[in-house]
């Protein structure tokens, strides 16, 4: 199968290429050199803008908690989303693809479809408890169409939090291994570290140096353990943290201690922490009256420290649903809205909570919220850096991506926002008064090429040669519309792809699906020297009787179980 | 007014979803052209024409449109759905959501309609001269929002969860209800005339439910607070004396619900409580 698509204006920020008039060469699934011009199929890009397929670093889109949110709001099936489509409530099945419903967490086959109708071939899902990750891979493998991946969560692990204790970081990093390895993983997400654990006492952790309940080990301890142990294994993307304190006011000097935790622990080429929805976590005052962005403090650490990245976790004015596996965050936000509320507790692991919200421009607190998200975005100098996420669905479903792109586009679009805001948080913040605006090299930037980097994906986010042919094609003229004017037309363009191509295939054409396959499941392996694993076997199976209701030959996921299994050898330090 | 009318001609074993049966989708169109509107029964999609026999003409506007539609429709669900002006009148009984977020004009169901009758309207009005199903005017599953304006006046029974979320607007109910009758309700009337099964008004934090007739007992979230005369009910004025009983508390709640003292001589233990 060949494909050749012709005059398109590429945006290819890995290999520099910046609006240029490139055609590009499919074989096999696979960018390549040259195609015979006469045996391939062509697609006409010209006039058109071309970028490599987005890659999503953080959406929830599997796994118990957003299958929960389903079942506990059934209310969000029925909801309609706006959408340049239609106005519609649900999917309807046509021949190629199924029927589905959902909003802010639409069923599995409905995910697959709109991220591929809106250019996005790769998604991860960021936070799947190891003992559930077999349902993780079970939605995952019903998503059609796009490449995923999980982030397996260790940051309330009984066991790490034991081998962290000892002092064992060896027998760790090899526990972590063995792990990522049974349940296929793909990298150590770390959730409110020894806040989880604590909820199950009903407390949490205030700050990084008190202790966890039973444990003795501290966040601080946890945090550069498993930084630590991600460096030892070599995996290839970063810890992946969810910051304590998240969602309440003054806690971003709890993310500014969290940054600097890990500082010494840098390595000359690669970040070495993910800061996860960092919107949330930016907050200054002392109460819900006084809460104000402190998105330049952050912006400025970022700005010196070469050690972070960050995703933006904006947050869109809707209906929606919070999902998180920071158990006490949900209980507060239940006590604040008075929505219903759901908590989990998960034997050894982790837990989580569920509740649904309403963000609204009439609220301080959401207008506040909604600022701090596009000052990160706009305030951090580096777009290589910073990505574009609403942390779907708890900021906003990823349905509104087009929102955001028009406003980091055009200050006439934020300015338009603002506007509507309460009087109070437009005097408070100083969104009004950032001019930038992102060119359509930042946006390809923050949402392919710098994400597919940062998740070590080295064939995906860019279209050099022997790349990944994912590429998404949208009918907008980059040349000629100027987006900080016509951010409308943006908006409308960047929602619908005029074609999605993945694999070499055009899977969606006008943003409407035409053909449609399994896509792949990344997943880490990393080496390990097998004595190591050996010797902290035995201790293991004891702690599986004494810790777990089921057997260690029954925990994780054979490899068989994966549609379509993608493992990565990584070679570790070990 | 221009009177349409659909007589049902053929039965269906799918259900099928009517909401292009409404006056504002109708409005304007030839007798031929409405029988060319596209629902879906089951799975699949059918054309108006192939289920009702249609006579008559529209008018320009929907208030001038007036539909009449005649035979079991027990099956066919949503009609109604969204109407803003206009009439209809189903000579017949109804299935599910029948004027499902309405917000004007009149529906007159002449035989019984089906659960979630009127669900999360704010506006019109509905008369069923049969009885009602379950959730009565109560908004879809999961969500926290019910009726929020309008009249509903069911002459027979009612199933369970009559006016669940309801937010404003008048209900009167003439036959029995079911139980949890008024739960979560937060504003707006429910006046129901004949026996409550039980369990009025959980979770109510406004509104106020009136009941003539009998019902086994009072939650006990709620606490004794008059005996008053008269309740008035939209315009008009209903004669009792009533208990009224205050609640929820389990929701810090300001519901009032006004129980009839006649029919209900076993509440009389309550009178002690009386402040």
């Amino acid at each position: 199968m060949e494909l050749l698509i012709r005059n398109g204006f590429l945006y290819d920020p890995i290999n520099g290429i910046d609006g240029e008039k490139v055609d590009i060469s499919v074989r096999d699934g696979k960018i390549v050199d040259k195609v015979d011009e006469r045996k391939a199929k062509v697609v006409d890009a010209s006039g058109m803008l071309v970028m490599p397929g987005g890659v999503d670093i953080h959406s929830h889109i599997a796994g118990p908690k957003v299958n929960a949110g389903r079942l506990f709001c059934p209310e969000d099936h029925r909801t309609r989303v706006r959408c340049a489509r239609c106005f519609r409530n649900c999917e309807v099945k046509t021949p190629i693809t199924r029927s589905g419903v959902g909003c802010s967490i639409p069923s599995t086959f409905t995910t697959g479809y709109i991220y591929a109708g809106m250019g996005y071939t790769t998604v991860v899902e960021p936070a799947s408890p190891p003992l559930k990750t077999l349902h993780t891979h079970e939605e995952l493998n019903d998503i059609p169409i796009i490449d995923k991946t999980c982030y397996i969560r260790f940051g309330n692990n009984w066991i790490v939090m034991e081998y962290l204790k000892e002092d064992k970081i060896e027998e760790c990093a090899a526990y972590v291994a063995w792990v990522l390895k049974a349940v296929k993983g793909y990298a150590i997400k770390i959730v409110n570290p020894g806040g989880v654990e604590a909820w199950g006492w009903g407390g949490n952790v205030q700050s990084l140096d008190e202790e966890v309940p039973n444990f003795g080990v501290t966040p601080r301890e946890i945090l550069r353990g498993l930084c630590k142990v991600n460096k030892m294994l070599n995996l290839p993307h970063p810890i992946h943290v969810h910051a304590n304190g998240l969602g309440t006011p003054g806690n971003h000097r709890l993310l500014l201690e969290t940054m600097d935790s890990v500082r010494d622990l840098r390595v000359e080429d690669r970040p070495i922490i993910h800061l996860t929805h960092a919107q949330f976590n930016s907050y200054g005052g002392v109460d819900w009256d006084s809460i104000s962005s402190k998105a330049d403090e952050i912006a400025g650490y970022v700005n010196t420290h070469d050690h972070v990245t960050m995703d933006m976790g904006q947050i869109i004015f809707t209906q929606t649903m919070t999902m998180t596996g920071d158990g006490p965050f949900e209980y507060l936000l239940h006590k604040v809205t008075g929505n219903k509320w759901m908590n989990v507790d998960l034997e050894v692991e982790a837990g989580g909570g569920l509740v649904p919200i309403q963000y609204k421009r009439s609220n301080y607190v959401h207008a506040v919220m909604w600022t701090i998200g596009l000052e990160l975005a706009l305030l951090i100098e580096d777009p290589w850096r910073i990505f574009l996420t609403t942390d779907h669905p708890n900021g906003g479903p990823f349905i509104n991506y087009p929102k955001v792109f028009a406003w980091l586009m055009s200050k006439k679009a934020r300015k338009r926002t603002v506007d509507k805001l309460p009087r109070l948080a437009r005097v408070r913040s100083n969104i009004a008064g950032i001019d930038r605006e992102y060119t359509f090299y930042e946006l390809a930037i923050v949402t392919r090429a710098a994400t597919a980097r940062a998740l070590g994906l080295k064939n995906k986010g860019h279209l050099g040669i022997g790349a990944d042919a994912d590429i998404s094609i949208y009918d907008i003229d980059p040349k000629k519309t100027d987006p900080s004017v016509d951010y409308k037309t943006v908006r409308k363009a960047l929602f619908k792809a005029a074609y999605t191509i993945k694999n070499g295939e055009v899977v969606a054409k006008e943003g409407t699906i035409i053909n449609c396959d399994v896509g792949r499941t990344f997943w880490v392996s990393p080496k390990v020297p097998e004595d190591l694993t050996k010797s902290i076997m035995p201790e293991l199976t004891e702690k599986f009787k004494e810790y777990y209701t089921i057997n260690i030959g029954n925990y994780g996921v054979p490899e068989g179980f994966l549609a379509k299994s993608e493992p990565m050898e990584v070679e570790s330090e070990l | 007014m221009a009177e349409i009318s659909l007589a049902l001609k053929a039965r269906s074993k799918a259900p099928i979803e009517a909401e292009a049966i409404c006056p504002d989708t109708l409005t304007g169109k030839s007798p031929s052209e409405v029988a060319s509107i596209s629902i879906w029964e089951g799975n699949r999609k059918i054309k108006l024409g192939d289920l009702f026999e249609i006579h008559g003409s529209t008018g320009e506007t929907p208030e001038t449109t007036s539909i009449v539609l005649e035979g079991d429709l027990s099956r066919i669900r949503r009609i109604g759905r969204e109407m803003t002006r206009g009439k209809i009148l189903v000579k017949g009984s109804v299935g599910f959501y029948l004027g499902e977020e309405m917000s004007g004009g009149a529906v007159i169901v002449e035989g019984n309609a089906g659960s979630w009758a009127g669900a999360c309207m704010t506006g019109g009005t509905i008369e069923i001269k049969g009885d009602a199903g379950d959730f009565l005017a109560a908004g879809p599953r999961g969500s926290h929002r019910g009726m929020a304006g309008g009249s509903i006046v069911v002459h027979g029974s009612v199933g369970s969860e009559a006016g669940c979320w309801m937010e404003d607007g008048t209900i009167r109910i003439g036959g029995n209800v079911g139980i949890f009758a008024g739960i979560h309700l937060s504003g707006g009337t429910i006046l129901i005339g004949g026996e409550a099964e039980g369990m009025i008004g959980a979770g109510m934090t406004g509104g106020r439910v009136v009941l003539l007739g009998r019902t086994l007992s009072i939650l006990p979230s709620f606490f004794i607070d008059d005996i008053r005369p008269t309740v008035k009910v939209g315009e008009e004025k209903v004669t009792g004396p009533f208990y009224l009983f205050v609640g929820d508390v389990t929701e810090k709640g300001d519901g009032k619900i006004f129980v009839s003292k006649e029919k209900n001589e076993h509440l009389k233990i309550f009178e002690k409580y009386l402040p």
